[in-house]
């Protein structure tokens, strides 16, 4: 069998083709081929979110997705959240409430917040920290990550 | 990069058993988030794979004209706790989808690779196993459907045969109408754990009576079990909270739990009586009960 599988995605709004080898992870094709750097590689078998993208709008763990099944899909990496240089609701929101500190975690919280505004539904406190539990965070207790969160989806 | 050696994707179900006749050695990917992090920890090495992914359809959660709902293999836990047809019908197994891993996992891990991968500890296979699921399966040598309690084989097998798919989870009509239930997880963690007790129960009660009562357990023995034995002594008995305390002590007859890092057989014996009372108490309660304490 070949190694190499040519494919089509769209990252952060912009089409992308190329051939990636079957072995890679999307978290491998987009740092180390796209350059899309602020893709974090964590624990790398999907437990602790920092390597979290949005495909079609759902939050992704993307070290245990084969780059080749991105082929026709829609992905949104942090990169692409602000626009034209202004900061989205979610980033400003986890400015506001402090919610970063060594920021590993950042990139993939602020995606999976991203993906809850964008259901236009509420949340429960309940329900928001079982929408984010899928990111460990080392640094904040979680408190000001969940402030951020929630502030957002009553804004 | 994983150790990967070829990947076939087909598009239809045809083709993909057509790939696995000729080529047995194929290992079937569904959402990756086990078989993936097995090649990663090297428990898995030189892989073939076939992946199902490309096969429309195969996520379709939909009730034929029957009654009976059928479960695309692929559909994902998260597609399943989202599903009006579920929460209406199966609120057990919405309850079951939403306690797998973290919501990344939920948006990748499928049902149908839970159940086949034969993990003791999957949320979904107790309530598939409560709520009487049978399985079906196809082959070059065409369809069958067997009970879900016939597809385990022992730890971490199932009895896939060579070159067969499991395509669609099947829930007779029987099997969920009228019922109340009750899953309960017990975990270390709430959210990213795996379950160091599965508890789920499914029953109908009439004048504040067990007509019907359904208990199955995961990780209480070497694969998901039923307990026959507290579920016919539950039959004709009333819900009251001596009689639910009676089907919990009864349950731990049916385990056969075992020391393991994650738990003792003491503790889990003593979770097995304790959350069947809590989940039985739970279902009596949702079925319009009153809540007995």
């Amino acid at each position: 069998m070949d190694n190499y599988e040519k494919i089509s995605m769209v990252v952060n709004g912009k089409n992308y083709s190329l051939e990636v080898d079957i072995r890679e992870s999307l978290l491998e094709v987009l740092r180390n081929r796209l350059h899309f750097t602020g893709v974090k590689q964590g624990c790398s078998v999907g437990e602790c979110g920092a390597c979290t993208v949005l495909v079609e709008g759902l939050p992704v763990n993307s070290c245990i997705y084969l780059a080749v099944w991105a082929n026709g899909k829609r992905i949104t990496t942090i990169e692409g959240i602000s626009k034209a240089g202004e900061l989205s609701r979610v980033q400003q929101a986890f400015v506001d409430e402090g919610a970063v500190q060594c920021g590993f975690c950042t990139p993939g919280l602020v995606l999976t917040a991203t993906a809850l505004t964008q259901t236009g539904r509420k949340y429960t406190d309940e329900e928001i920290k079982r929408e984010i539990s899928g990111h460990l965070c080392r640094c904040t207790g979680y408190n000001k990550i969940f402030n951020a969160v929630k502030r957002v989806l009553n804004e | 990069m994983y150790d990967i050696v070829g990947i076939e994707s087909p598009d239809t179900l045809e083709a993909a058993i057509e790939m696995l006749s000729n080529n047995p050695n194929l290992k079937i990917i569904a959402g990756g988030t086990d078989v993936l992090v097995q090649m990663r920890n090297g428990a898995l090495e030189e892989i073939a794979l076939l992946s199902l992914r490309n096969i429309p359809g195969m996520a379709d959660i939909r009730i034929m004209d029957n009654g009976t709902i059928s479960i695309g293999a692929m559909a994902t836990f998260a597609e399943i706790f989202r599903s009006s047809i579920i929460n209406e019908h199966l609120p057990v197994l919405s309850e079951a989808a939403v306690s797998v891993g973290g919501p990344q996992i939920r948006n990748m891990a499928t049902i149908g690779g839970n159940i086949c991968n034969g993990a003791v500890s999957a949320d979904s296979a107790t309530t598939l196993f409560a709520y009487n699921a049978e399985l079906k399966l196809l082959s070059r040598e065409g369809e069958r459907t067997v009970p879900i309690e016939e597809f385990y084989a022992g730890p971490g097998k199932v009895n896939l045969q060579p070159a067969e798919i499991l395509t669609a989870i099947l829930i007779p009509e029987t099997g969920y109408r009228k019922t109340s239930g009750c899953y309960i997880k017990h975990s270390t963690r709430k959210a990213m754990d795996i379950a160091m007790l599965g508890v789920s129960v499914v029953c109908k009660t009439a004048g504040g009576k067990f007509t019907d009562v359904r208990i199955a357990l995961g990780v209480a023995a070497p694969v998901p079990i039923r307990c026959r034995e507290a579920e016919a002594y539950a039959i004709g008995k009333e819900t009251s909270s001596e009689i639910i305390r009676e089907i919990g002590r009864y349950a731990v007859r049916a385990s056969r739990a075992r020391d393991s890092w994650r738990a003792s057989k003491a503790y889990r014996e003593h979770l097995i009586e304790v959350l069947v009372f809590r989940a039985l108490k739970e279902a009596v309660i949702r079925d319009g009960g009153e809540d007995i304490g």
